[in-house]
């Protein structure tokens, strides 16, 4: 069924009877062209845009639980394309235009709000490197703006300008960056690949891999054996676990991030800010809580629960940012898996093994990605080669030494 | 999450800083495919995991600590410098 205006008035005339499920609660068959393991955004938007872009149908997306339960549902909502080297903007900027165009495409209300990112800057140093970063983004197509102290105080007056050992400078401007529905995000590329005929088959884990003479050829799960002529990955946050079902060892670790919500306000915070001089970033939702989450907790961790000392840290760099969200209560926490790669950035590639692919090591990263990981993940798919906004995000570079590390950091997972 | 240092008794984590999976062994230089793995590559496995952290905020010890990374349960943790030398 098509969402429109006219849908509704039909439905409230008839006293909203007619509506269906939004996607196809699918079985397993033996055989398909696809297998795309991990029914999370990402895989669900790979199967859409394999579906929409590339004319194949015959895919299944498995899903270990059920759709919407893992980081997609887990994530702070934010999308942006602010960074700053070019092998990541490429890729972001293609997933940011096609948040744009989202809703549109797949006919789904995914709130998509482009409410603007701010950045922080509280030192001439980190000025500069704003400055650097906007400049880096406009030559790669992204929007961006550098505000002075008088800008933030006209977007942002209640925020802590002149604390005495954070004062703030100013901050990077993206307005094209915002927010959007998490959950829709994941029903609306769902309903759209079931309706051009993808299975979308929940509580289906992926137990095996089966190689046959160096190609993957099916998989085993806990709802039988399935064969595929390819086999795609995109489960992060447990990507090693997978990878390990053929043989693979992954320039990963997983770690937890954890992410706050408090209890609804009225509005006051329009856009999305991020204090420059600690980790924290901020948004408010439509229902009206404070979303907000700062680093990951930094050690390997598989149990989507955090520990107690980030949550102080989180909560004191609020405190810094803004005091007044001193008087509003948190409401609830959580934590996410993420792939914590080696240098920072994902992996969308082949790998050594014949028909299996991958795409991993989206860090704390990964939501915003979601519609372009997808797209050039169909594209790999579907092509055999890379897209052109993701070929320099390959597996090899670790070894070949073409990092795309950000930050600079090196091999540390936990600091990038 | 509280670790137990040899030295100073169970400590709160937050003293600690990590330094991940403590069962890799440095490679000779001139092993290029071998050095790769070790800085690059990882089991990152579910369940134990055998891994450093440093007591910064304390005896400035390196640990080798074995942790469920599944719970976050602290099971043991040694002296680095100990193990290395037996």
């Amino acid at each position: 069924m098509r969402y429109s205006l006219t849908s509704l008035l039909r439905q409230t005339l008839t006293g909203h009877k007619g509506w269906t499920p939004q996607w196809r609660d699918a079985a397993p068959k033996a055989e398909y062209d696809i297998v795309i393991v991990g029914g999370g955004g990402h895989g669900l938007a790979t199967a859409y845009y394999l579906a929409k872009e590339y004319g194949l149908t015959n895919i299944a997306v498995l899903e270990k639980s059920w759709i919407g339960s893992g980081n997609i549902g887990r994530n702070t909502t934010i999308i942006r394309s602010n960074y700053l080297l070019s092998e990541n903007i490429s890729l972001y900027e293609l997933s940011l235009k096609l948040w744009e165009g989202l809703e549109q495409d797949f006919n789904y209300n995914a709130m998509v709000s482009q409410r603007g990112v701010l950045n922080l800057y509280h030192s001439d140093g980190q000025r500069d490197a704003y400055a650097r970063r906007s400049n880096m983004m406009r030559l790669n197509g992204a929007d961006s703006e550098l505000l002075d102290k008088e800008g933030v105080r006209k977007l942002y007056p209640f925020l802590n300008f002149d604390a005495a050992r954070f004062p703030i400078q100013g901050g990077l401007l993206q307005k094209r960056g915002g927010t959007v529905r998490h959950d829709a995000v994941a029903w609306g590329y769902a309903r759209g690949a079931s309706d051009r005929g993808v299975d979308v088959i929940q509580n289906c884990e992926v137990t095996g891999i089966d190689i046959v003479d160096g190609r993957a050829v099916g998989v085993q799960t806990s709802r039988g054996a399935i064969r595929a002529k390819k086999i795609g990955i995109a489960v992060a946050g447990s990507s090693s676990r997978v990878a390990a079902m053929a043989g693979m060892r992954l320039p990963i670790e997983s770690h937890v991030l954890q992410a706050f919500v408090s209890e609804g306000l009225k509005p006051i915070i329009p856009g999305v800010i991020t204090f420059g001089a600690g980790h924290f970033y901020i948004s408010q939702s439509d229902k009206g809580g404070l979303v907000f989450g700062g680093d990951i907790d930094g050690y390997n961790s598989y149990a989507q629960r955090g520990n107690l000392p980030v949550v102080e840290d989180v909560c004191e760099g609020g405190m810094a940012l803004m005091p007044a969200i001193g008087r509003a209560r948190m409401l609830r926490n959580w934590g996410g898996l993420v792939d914590m790669s080696m240098d920072g950035s994902p992996i969308i590639d082949r790998t050594h093994i014949d028909g299996l692919y991958l795409n991993a090591g989206w860090c704390y990263g990964g939501f915003k990605a979601t519609p372009g990981s997808g797209f050039v993940f169909a594209h790999l798919l579907a092509r055999d080669e890379p897209h052109p906004a993701a070929n320099r995000l390959l597996l090899d570079r670790f070894r070949s030494g073409h990092i795309v590390d950000e930050k600079g950091q090196g091999a540390q997972p936990n600091l990038h | 999450m509280r670790i137990p240092c040899p030295y100073c008794g169970s400590r709160d984590s937050s003293e600690f800083s990590y330094s991940g999976d403590a069962t890799l062994t440095r490679p000779t230089p001139d092993n290029a495919d071998a050095m790769f793995d070790y800085v690059y590559l990882r089991d990152n496995p579910v369940g134990l995991h055998r891994e450093y952290w440093y007591h910064a905020a304390g005896c400035h010890a390196w640990l080798k600590v074995t942790r469920n990374v599944s719970t976050h349960e602290v099971i043991e943790a040694v002296l680095a410098h100990d193990e290395a030398a037996s």
